[in-house]
This record gives structure tokens, C-alpha cells and sequence, in this order.
């Protein structure tokens, strides 16, 4: 399995490559990094903007500059900001702060789907089903920014009294300046954790369940159930062992597929509860045109999809024992 | 798309010539078959009733000016009023009846979303097709191009582009284009999967020996039968492309003012939550609405259109 996992992250390295170059060109024929300088009145001196040229690269060809910028990253160096940003210390920062809500919010939408999905699957075209449905349209059809707000302005202010102090928090990823040991810091992050985790884990498992509903018919339908229950399982053991394992895999591959979009929700929610993770660092480098840290921010997004398309091959020969890759 | 129409019987006459039979029978079924989805999508009450409450609010919005006393620009002399019978979804601080506002959002973005839909769809399907029906290393290439875009969170790009063309200047039509650029990624892999598999079938076979060329088989014996999931997707993406015109419009790089958005509307709502509320829940509701309407329209369209097909919605 381990050589397995090397050859397919070998495999990622020319696809990450090409997605590199497009990326790159890209950024470089949308954004104009001078954009904020040249529009300045009274306008900066030639010589500022001759400096600013040549600190990021641009008096060199596209193909040169598009070189240094790759033998810098390979090294760790993301290249020059319009900030004067060190974008590698920033971004691993962001990255641990924005990875604890996706993972979490992950986990959270699967379970979701899986319990939803088999609950709806299992009792089909009953009340459950109907119910599960409906709730998974109107999922469907939420605007996670509109979700998240909402449950920001007026879910939290409400639990908050009803308990009697501050438990879910509503702005930033931790409380700044907290005194004590790892235990507190943990429930505090913890209660900045909940809101947003909810917001972008609900308008993700929508889609899910249905796949897990209807991957768990196709399954409930098949032949080696009957057989299983023929020879004498009980209901319970067919159902966990046997049903849902094979009715994992199809949504192993929507969960992969949709990693992107998740990313993608992740920078509208933590723009909502103002938290200073990869999303503000997207949306700021958007704003400055700052293009190495736009880069930067795409690049290691576009290693985290493959990262999790990696994680879901895994899973398959996990879940299907046909699969082997020895 | 397989709708087994049993002959009426009086067509089915022992008398009658073989031939004429069964061009008659032809001629029949192909009527059958429309009227037969749409018998189908109309006993789907909820995609029904949908369609309906879409429609009745494109036209509500699209017509505004001539019902309601309000536009979006109009100052009344109300300040920060809360739902009344003179504004149903209130003002705001400035004196704005919010209902005109939401009207004028709801025009701006449902447009943008059916620009995206139609255009995303014609050039997806042609691309699709394009790959599934040569095959080959051109379908490898087309193929791994839009897995390779799929590598990066469409919302990235999006941002990216959204802050950089056109000065970040927030034109609706600019935005849709945007939006389309990357929303042809899904009909594409649907377009090129069937076609892979339609361009086995005899009738291509039988078109070909009859000297039909590559371009006349794709657009008339092709196409015509993919256009069942064509239509299908070609709604979900209208209902995907507002909730992401309208997140890209609350996060500030999609449309601006002086034009307006429903997702607009909201990050204006927000940042009075707590002392207006109303500015905040009606934009979203709406937004919502015809998300919601949408979806359940594209699946009554599924069931009406490919009754075997899962009912699997991603």
C-alpha cells in the first residue's frame, strides 16, 4: 500500500505541474500588480514603479519568471508580496487554522450524509425519507454565506443567553491573548469551532446523502444481501458489515471530487465569522493584487485536492476488498 | 430515454400495408414521446407548483417598475422601518424601499444565472461532444484539461478573476462570463460519457453508410438524444450559478454597485443585523426561493425526461 501511495503522489507531481503553469498564467494575464501604484494621484515617480518591477520579477520574460517562481516554491520560497508578507510563514499559519474547520466540517457532513442517507434508504418512500428529502433540497438551495450569517446574528446570540455566558463564539478563530493551559485553549477553540463547522458541513452534506441513498439501494437490491440474510445474519450485522461498507465507495468519490468546493465554502465562512485563515488571506491577496501570494494560496489548494483524491484511493481498497494495490 | 409507447390498436390493422404501419406508428410515438414527459413532469405537483412560483417571480421582477410605486432608486421619506403594509420587506437607513431592491437584485441575478446556463451549456455540450465522439488522444487531452482546471476550488478562480478583469468593475455581464468560463466543466464530462457510448449504436452506423458526415451525425442523430440530461443539467446549473453569483457578490468581487444583486443586498443586510433585521432575512429568503424552485424543477425535468436514471443530484 505504501508503494502504492508513492506512485500516485509521483503521479500528482506532473499534474500539479501543469496546473502550476495554468495557474500561473492565470494570475499573470488577469491581475495587474502595479494596479494600485499606476492609479495613484498625484502619481508615484517612474523610478518606484521601475523598483516594484523589478523586486517582482516583471522586467524578466514570462517563461524566465515563471521559472524562478517554480524552483522558489520547490524550496519553500513563495516569491515576494506587494505587502512585504513573508507568505510562507503566513500561509502555514492560515493553513492550520482553515484545515481544523474543513476537516471537522468534513467529518461532520459524512456522518451526516451516511446516517441520512441509509436512514432514508433503508425506510424508502416513508415519512423519514420524505422528510430527508426536503431538508436535503432546501440544503441544496442555501447560500452558505446566508447560512452562516444567519446562524451568527441570531443562532448564537440565543444559545449564549440561554446558557448564561459565551459558549459558541462568533468572531475569529480563537479568543486573542488567552491566559491558561492547553485544556482552555482547546475549549475556546473549540467554541469558535461550532458555528462555522455547522455552516459549511450543512450546505455540503445535501448532495452527499442522496448519492448514499441511492448507492444504498442499489446495494439493499443486490443479490449478496439477500444471501447474507438467507444465511442467517442478523439484520443489524448484514445492514453495518455488509450494506453500508459497499455503499461507501461511491460516495468516497463525490467526497473527493468535491474537496475544491469545500475549500471554496471554507473562505466564505470564515469571511463571515472573520476568522484570519486561508480565506481572508485568498480574499486580501485578491484585494492588493498581490499576485504571489494569489499563487501561493492556489498552489497549496491545488495540493490539498490532490491530497484528498489520494485519500479516497485509499479508502477504495479499504472498502472494496477486490481492490488491491500491492 | 427508452419510452416503450405501445401502438394503439387501430393503427396496428391486419388490412393496412406493412409499410404505412409503421411509418404511422413512428410518426406517433415521436409525438407520444413529448407529450408523454410532459404528462410526466406535470403529475410532479412539487416541479409544477415551482415552475410556476419561478415564473411568477421573474415576472414580478422583470416588470416591477409597472406594479410596484417603488424603484430601487426611489428615497422615501420612511427611515429603518420595519415590514409594514406600505413596505412589505421594509427600508433601509437611507429611505429605500427594500422590496424594490430585492426586485432589482432578483432581476440582476436571475439574468446572470440563465447568461451562465445558456452559455455554459452550448459550449460544454459542444466540447463534450467534440471529446466523446472522436475519442482518442484528443478525448484524453480535452478531458485531462478539465480535470486539471477541477484541481483548483472553482471559488478561487472566481475571486481571482472577479477582483482583476475589467478593473473589478462588477458589470453583470462580465460577471456571468466569469461565471460560465467555468461552469461548462460538468455538462462537458456528461456530454462526452454518453456520446462515448452513442457512437457505437447502429443508427450512427446506418447514418454513416447512407455517407451522412461526422458534423451531421453529432448535431442531428446525436445530439437529439442527449437532450434529456442536456436540459436537466442546463437547470441545475441556473441554480448553482445564483448561489455562486450571489456568494461572489457578498464577498465583493462580483457584481457592484450602481447595479445590485441579491447577494449584494445581504452583505449590505449584515452589517445591521441585529437592529434591522428585515434587511438581512428577506434578500436571503429570496435567494433561497429560487434556488429551491429551481432544483425542484430540474428534478421533476429528470423524472419527466429519463425516468430510469437515478435520482441522484449532485
Amino acid at each position: 500500500m505504501y508503494a502504492f501511495a508513492l506512485r500516485r503522489l509521483l503521479i500528482s507531481v506532473p499534474l500539479l505541474l501543469v496546473s502550476s503553469m495554468i495557474v500561473y498564467a492565470l494570475v499573470h494575464f488577469a491581475g495587474d500588480p502595479l494596479r494600485d501604484l499606476e492609479g495613484r494621484n498625484p502619481p508615484v515617480p517612474p523610478a518606484v514603479l521601475e523598483e516594484r518591477r523589478r523586486l517582482l520579477g516583471l522586467d524578466k520574460s514570462l517563461p524566465e519568471q515563471y521559472w524562478n517562481w517554480l524552483t522558489g516554491i520547490v524550496t519553500g520560497d513563495f516569491g515576494p508580496s506587494v505587502k512585504g508578507i513573508d507568505i510562507g510563514a503566513d500561509l502555514s499559519r492560515r493553513l492550520g487554522v482553515t484545515m481544523r474547520m474543513v476537516i471537522l466540517a468534513i467529518l461532520l457532513a459524512v456522518i451526516l450524509a451516511m446516517v441520512v442517507g441509509v436512514l432514508s434508504a433503508v425506510k424508502q418512500y416513508s415519512g423519514v425519507d420524505y422528510t430527508a428529502t426536503l431538508l436535503g433540497f432546501i440544503a441544496l438551495s442555501m447560500p452558505v454565506f446566508w447560512l452562516a450569517a444567519l446562524l451568527k446574528e441570531f443562532l448564537a446570540i440565543r444559545i449564549n443567553q440561554a446558557i448564561g455566558k459565551t459558549v459558541v463564539y462568533t468572531i475569529g478563530e480563537s479568543t486573542p491573548g488567552l491566559e491558561g493551559g492547553l485544556l482552555t485553549k482547546l475549549a475556546d477553540q473549540a467554541g469558535h469551532l461550532v458555528l462555522p463547522t455547522i455552516a459549511l458541513a450543512a450546505v455540503n452534506y445535501a448532495a452527499w446523502s442522496r448519492y448514499q441513498r441511492s448507492s444504498m439501494l442499489d446495494v439493499l437490491n443486490s443479490d449478496f444481501i439477500r444471501l447474507a440474510r438467507a444465511k442467517g445474519l442478523s439484520r443489524r450485522r448484514v445492514m453495518v458489515r455488509h450494506a453500508l461498507r459497499c455503499a461507501l465507495i461511491p460516495l468516497t468519490t463525490v467526497v473527493a471530487l468535491d474537496a475544491g468546493a469545500i475549500l471554496g465554502g471554507a473562505v466564505i465562512t470564515e469571511r463571515v465569522f472573520a476568522w484570519h485563515g486561508m480565506g481572508e488571506m485568498l480574499l486580501n491577496a485578491a484585494n492588493d493584487q498581490d499576485v504571489n501570494r494569489l499563487l501561493a494560496w492556489l498552489m497549496v489548494s491545488a495540493v490539498i485536492v490532490v491530497l484528498f483524491n489520494l485519500v479516497a484511493d485509499l479508502l477504495y481498497a479499504y472498502l472494496d476488498p477486490r481492490i488491491r494495490y500491492a | 430515454m427508452t419510452d416503450v409507447t405501445v401502438p394503439k390498436p387501430d393503427m396496428i390493422k391486419a388490412d393496412g400495408p406493412q409499410r404505412d404501419v409503421s411509418s404511422r406508428d413512428f410518426t406517433v410515438r415521436r409525438r407520444s414521446q413529448s407529450a408523454l414527459v410532459l404528462r410526466r413532469f406535470l403529475q410532479h405537483r412539487l416541479a409544477v407548483i415551482s415552475l410556476v412560483v419561478f415564473l411568477v417571480l421573474v415576472l414580478l421582477s422583470l416588470f416591477a417598475e409597472t406594479w410596484w410605486q417603488y424603484t430601487s432608486t426611489t428615497i422615501t421619506d420612511d427611515l429603518s422601518q420595519g415590514p409594514s403594509l406600505k413596505h412589505p420587506m421594509g427600508t433601509d437607513s437611507t429611505g429605500h424601499d427594500l422590496l424594490a431592491k430585492v426586485l432589482a437584485g432578483a432581476r440582476v441575478s436571475v439574468l446572470v444565472a440563465l447568461l451562465v446556463a445558456v452559455l455554459s451549456t452550448a459550449f460544454g455540450t459542444v466540447f463534450g461532444a467534440l471529446s466523446g465522439f472522436y475519442g482518442g488522444r484528443a478525448d484524453t487531452l480535452m478531458m485531462r484539461f478539465v480535470d486539471l482546471i477541477l484541481t483548483v476550488p472553482s471559488l478561487a478562480i472566481l475571486i481571482t478573476l472577479g477582483a482583476t478583469i475589467a478593473g473589478g468593475g462588477g458589470d453583470p455581464i462580465v460577471i456571468a462570463l466569469i461565471l460560465a468560463s467555468l461552469s461548462w466543466l460538468q455538462i462537458a464530462r456528461i456530454i462526452r460519457g454518453l456520446f462515448l457510448s452513442l457512437r457505437e449504436k447502429e443508427y450512427v452506423e446506418a447514418a454513416r453508410c447512407l455517407g451522412a458526415s461526422n458534423r451531421r451525425i453529432i448535431f442531428r442523430h446525436l445530439l437529439p438524444n442527449a437532450v434529456g440530461p442536456i436540459i436537466v443539467n442546463a437547470t441545475i446549473v441556473v441554480a448553482v450559478a445564483i448561489l455562486a453569483e450571489t456568494a461572489l457578490s457578498f464577498l465583493g468581487f462580483g457584481i457592484k454597485f450602481p447595479s445590485t444583486s441579491l447577494g449584494l443586498l445581504v452583505a449590505e443586510g449584515q452589517s445591521a443585523a441585529s437592529t434591522r433585521p428585515w434587511l438581512f432575512y428577506f434578500p436571503g429568503l429570496v435567494i433561497v426561493l429560487i434556488a429551491l424552485t429551481i432544483n425542484f424543477v430540474g428534478d421533476g425535468l429528470r423524472d419527466a425526461l429519463d425516468p430510469q436514471q437515478n435520482r441522484v443530484r449532485a
